[in-house]
């Protein structure tokens, strides 16, 4: 371990002996795990600001324009006059709204985001609460969030965001089942639950051990964020604009920064399941960190300029009849594999071969069934014929 | 005079405030901030009315791009936005939604008449045609042309900033009460 890549702990380290001169030894673990709270937020805030002008400048050059440059060089601090516009504009609580849940809802759509960075390793031993539970643990806490859209919907008192929340709902629940399925895979090779120990087990990244895998929980955690192609939620040609349609002012920011902070997560758990976490050479655990989640994260903003939007039944199809069975298929394999060859380079590799065969598998028979299909849908969906 | 009247004649802010507050440093950075991010953020309502909205998304596009200006997210509720655009004729029919859709956007809000139609009715002289924006909502920028072109509107977008630039949080109607000097 370098001296870099141990830095951050050298710095707790030290700040413990300090603290410790002075204080009883609980004293000492309430002040660190304050440390430990903030340097949270400042880690899942912080990109939203970046994050703000990273989609506004990638959208706009995947449609060959140029994107905010006035503000700043290259538009740099557009994310502040955003943040300061909005804190001062006006604050409306409409009057068919339930007041009190309507207030509520905004601070708990953030929750779940920030709870799940508690269990993000980012760095070597830079993890807030290494639990034995952790994969468990931000699955089910990934899930929450549709309690603050129902929160928001529900109180609003507006029947466009409450199609929205059906639509959320019903896409949750759905996406839930294949992400649950990819994680267990990679559990099942890993060994635990703990995300330290996954990180540890990726001496090859599990992209690469199984990609079928991978692929289902970064489409999965897009649909669980609401993140284009699977953003029915907002669909601004149907109702308007989503949960929240009816939030204004810094209200609204909430729910802004609550989506960005979300798109991060999205990297950081993939980094972390799939792409080795905070391993890789030369450079410290928390740059390759960083490095691999703005990698994930540009893929997300660049698919939302490429991909357009589902329609609802294309959604729940895609995940009921495609992803859920292919991934217990992977399941089942992938089991088998590393059951009879191992853990090792030998597993790793045929469990590869296992995937891409699964793949071309499922994708001949689609293309075979789509070819003989009369239906102009199922040709349209699977062929691409107009 | 209403509030609204006023923002419109006020040309040079330092007319309008005392003589002792003038070299108030810290009042007038706080207006330079405040009307800098105004201008930098500036979100357009995605609201096209007619032939005029063609104008005002080929603006949004490649070629002449208004996102350069920080507009590049039209939101579609009006309680995030805070422009709306009157792009086309307006008939009676229409007529409502607009008033309600101004509405409901929150202060501060700006709307630019978009086109001859907006500003006076233009060659619709007729029953089912509103004269002019200003007969429902307060108009801001005033932008001729049948329709005017993405250059013009962008144009406009500027005098807006200009407009915007000129304002006080001290002497603006949105900060304070009804009936509050």
């Amino acid at each position: 371990m370098g001296f870099l890549d141990a830095l951050p702990l050298t710095v707790m380290d030290w700040l413990r002996g300090l603290l410790g001169q002075g204080l009883p030894a609980w004293g000492v673990e309430l002040v660190v795990g304050l440390i430990k709270v903030v340097l949270i937020l400042v880690v899942a805030i912080l990109p939203v600001i970046v994050l703000t002008w990273l989609e506004r400048k990638v959208l706009a050059r995947g449609q060959d324009r140029f994107g905010p440059n006035l503000a700043g060089p290259y538009g740099l601090v557009v994310a502040f006059a955003d943040a300061i516009k909005i804190l001062t504009k006006e604050d409306i609580i409409p009057q068919a709204a339930d007041r009190q849940v309507f207030r509520f809802a905004p601070a708990l759509v953030l929750i779940p985001t920030l709870l799940v960075f508690t269990v993000v390793p980012m760095g070597r031993g830079m993890i807030a609460a290494d639990l034995n539970v952790g994969i468990l643990f931000a699955v089910a806490i990934g899930s929450l969030a549709v309690i603050a859209i129902i929160a928001a919907t529900w109180s609003s008192g507006n029947k466009y965001s409450l199609l929205s929340m059906f639509r959320s709902v019903a896409q949750l629940v759905s996406y839930e089942l294949p992400m649950a399925f990819s994680v267990l895979t990679v559990v099942l090779v890993s060994g635990g639950l703990s995300t330290v120990r996954i990180v540890e087990a990726q001496v090859i990244p599990f992209a690469l051990v199984m990609p079928i895998a991978a692929v289902t929980y970064f489409l999965a955690s897009l649909a669980e964020a609401n993140r284009s192609p699977f953003d029915l939620l907002l669909g601004e040609s149907e109702i308007v604009a989503g949960h929240n349609l009816e939030y204004s002012g810094m209200r609204f920011a909430m729910f802004y920064i609550g989506e960005y902070a979300h798109i991060f997560v999205i990297g950081a758990l993939t980094t972390t399941l799939f792409l080795g976490g905070y391993q890789g050479p030369i450079l410290p655990g928390y740059m390759w960190f960083l490095i691999k989640t703005m990698a994930v994260v540009y893929v997300v903003l660049w698919i939302r300029c490429t991909w357009p939007r589902m329609r609802i039944d294309q959604l729940l199809d895609f995940s009921w009849k495609l992803l859920v069975p292919l991934n217990l298929a992977n399941l089942m394999l992938v089991a088998l594999v590393f059951k009879l060859a191992g853990t090792g380079l030998l597993g790793s590799l045929l469990s590869l071969v296992v995937n891409v065969g699964l793949l071309v598998a499922v994708g001949t028979f689609l293309v075979r069934r789509a070819r003989s299909s009369t239906s102009r849908r199922t040709r349209a969906l699977v062929l691409g014929e107009v | 005079m209403s509030e609204r009247e006023i923002h419109h004649t006020l040309t040079v802010p330092e007319t309008l405030v005392p003589e002792d507050l003038q070299r108030n440093a810290l009042l007038t950075s706080v207006d330079s901030v405040y009307n800098w991010a105004r201008r930098r953020s500036m979100w357009p309502l995605t609201f096209g009315l007619a032939c005029c909205a063609l104008e005002m998304i080929a603006a949004g596009a490649a070629r002449y791009d208004y996102g350069r200006l920080g507009m590049d997210i039209p939101f579609s509720s009006p309680r995030q936005s805070d422009l709306l655009i009157i792009s086309g004729t307006i008939t009676h029919k229409m007529a409502p939604q607009l008033i309600r859709l101004w509405n409901q956007m929150p202060e501060p809000k700006y709307s630019i008449a978009m086109g001859a139609c907006t500003v006076s009715g233009g060659t619709f002289d007729s029953y089912a045609v509103v004269q002019g924006a200003a007969e429902l909502i307060p108009v801001d920028i005033y932008l001729p042309g049948c329709p005017p072109r993405p250059e013009a509107l962008i144009y406009a977008f500027t005098k807006l900033h200009e407009m915007v630039g000129q304002q006080s949080v001290k002497t603006v109607s949105w900060y304070r009460k009804e009936g509050e000097a």
